[in-house]
């Protein structure tokens, strides 16, 4: 079940194992493999209203699996454009696809000088070699 | 994540490793809550056949010429209904009408008597019945000495070989060798057994189940399976401060003996209880939680997701005029209000 531990290099990351992909002023965000990995197969993703607003380093919406709830944390600020209803409907898709179908929402960014603030792949691999 | 310096290993435990389970804290046990994921393992269950290390659950045997006049003073249920052979679910009571433990009572013949009590309580529960022993019944925990594997499913009898037979029944056989004690009962909702074995045996019986193709299922299926079929989990559905009759388990209580807190449930249940354990079902995407506040008074005491139903689910305590089929509930799930329905038990049913 879920898919093979991976993490793109193409993306930045949040020490709270959530990753952003930068798509000009927009970003479309996520949770890694690990944090999927450790909740286990997820069955609800409680979701922002589309036009609210995120904050970096603070929590936009939670994922459950059977067992445990977890914050999501913005790894940007922003607003909200869109949030995934195909993981809204079948949860799991983060599990079987964190980067790809298994995006969960797309902000516009509200303070673009936070992305210096972000992860890059080495330094979010030493963060879970921490772990 | 911080760990107890000690945590207690089954004798499975190097089985559960080498399966690459996940282990967790669980009542001073390190336990597999599961080993590829808890909603495989509950469908296999719910569709052929899983298997439970639940070694960490206590043994107490009780023996004398007045074992049984003993445990009818402490146990709710009609212990002497029980003909050697037969099994019976019951409760441990306090003064209160409240549940020190709930367990199964096994006559394993005319003076002698087997209890399996939750892991949580082995020692509460030996301690209040070694308290109560009266001369010419004997207490024993023999806890360490035995290993205990729950075998549940459509299939799980028809895989393990074994002859059908009524629920809350045992017998004795050998499965590849190993003498066990093939207990007709479990916690699933589902037909299986509880296999009794030696602790040096376990492994050996482990192996012998698993080569007949039964699932490894770990303790977070178990909870979705008995959350389902609504069984009760004492530490959260039940427990000391909660009567029988409230919790719905006035069935197990034989009113017409007297056992410790029996007046009290007699009471509550002329009464009526003022508030009742009930069953639901989300009526919006949400998971309800252990703890959560119920509008109007009440209290979440289990939530999961149903694997099976595919919503949230869930058990708690709510003012009996709240407690019919049908009633909507407010469940606040972290702040927000999400509707929810009661339903009558269990929640879900095979359909035949």
């Amino acid at each position: 079940m879920g898919a093979a531990e991976s993490y793109p290099e193409d993306l930045k990351y949040h020490s709270e194992h959530d990753w952003a992909r930068l798509e000009g002023d927009e970003a479309v965000l996520g949770v890694t493999w690990f944090a999927a990995d450790a909740l286990g197969e997820l069955v609800h993703f409680e979701t922002p209203e589309v036009g609210a607003s995120v904050t970096k380093d603070q929590s936009y919406g939670e994922v459950e699996s059977v067992k445990a709830v977890s914050d999501v944390i913005a790894p940007l600020s922003g607003e909200v454009l869109e949030v995934n209803q195909q993981v809204v409907d079948a949860p799991e898709t983060v599990n079987d696809d964190p980067y790809g179908n298994g995006w969960l929402i797309r902000i516009r960014l509200s303070s673009p000088d936070e992305v210096g603030g972000l992860l890059d792949l080495e330094a979010y691999k030493q963060v879970l070699a921490s772990q | 994540m911080a760990m107890p310096e000690t945590l207690l290993h089954t004798p499975l435990h190097g089985r559960h490793v080498a399966l690459g389970a996940k282990m967790v804290p669980f009542a001073g046990w390190e336990m597999p809550v599961q080993y590829e994921g808890v909603i495989p393992e509950h469908r296999a269950v719910r569709s052929d056949a899983g298997v439970f290390d639940v070694s960490h659950m206590g043994e107490l045997e009780v023996e004398g010429p007045r074992a049984l006049e003993f445990l009818q003073s402490v146990l709710s249920n009609d212990v002497d209904r029980l003909q050697p052979g037969e099994a019976q679910y019951t409760l441990l009571t306090n003064e209160i009408g409240g549940i020190v433990d709930d367990l199964i009572v096994y006559r394993l013949g005319e003076f002698f008597f087997l209890l399996v009590v939750n892991a949580g309580n082995r020692e509460a529960a030996y301690a209040w019945l070694k308290e109560r022993e009266i001369p010419g019944s004997d207490v024993r925990d023999v806890s360490d000495d035995c290993a205990l594997l729950a075998v549940q499913g459509p299939r799980a009898i028809e895989r393990l070989g074994l002859p059908p037979a009524q629920t809350f029944t045992f017998a004795e056989t050998t499965i590849d060798g190993v003498e066990v004690m093939v207990n007709r009962t479990g916690y699933t909702g589902e037909d299986g057994c509880e296999l009794l074995c030696m602790s040096e045996d376990a492994t050996r019986l482990w192996d012998a189940v698993l080569a007949r193709g039964v699932v490894p299922c770990g303790l977070g299926a178990r909870d979705t399976l008995r959350l389902e079929v609504c069984y009760p989990l004492h530490g959260n559905d039940i427990g000391p401060d909660t009567d029988a009759i409230s919790a719905g388990l006035g069935w197990a209580c034989a009113l017409d003996k007297d056992f410790e807190g029996a007046d009290v449930l007699r009471r509550v249940k002329e009464e009526g209880p003022e508030r009742r354990l009930v069953a639901f079902v989300m009526e919006e995407k949400a998971i309800p939680r252990h703890g959560m506040p119920i509008g109007g008074g009440g209290e979440v005491t289990s939530g999961s997701h149903s694997p099976m139903i595919g919503i949230g689910i869930g058990m708690g305590y709510v003012p009996s005029a709240q407690a019919k089929a049908d009633t909507e509930l407010t469940i606040d799930v972290r702040g927000k209000p999400r509707r929810a329905r009661v339903v009558k038990k269990p929640i879900y049913k095979r359909e035949d």
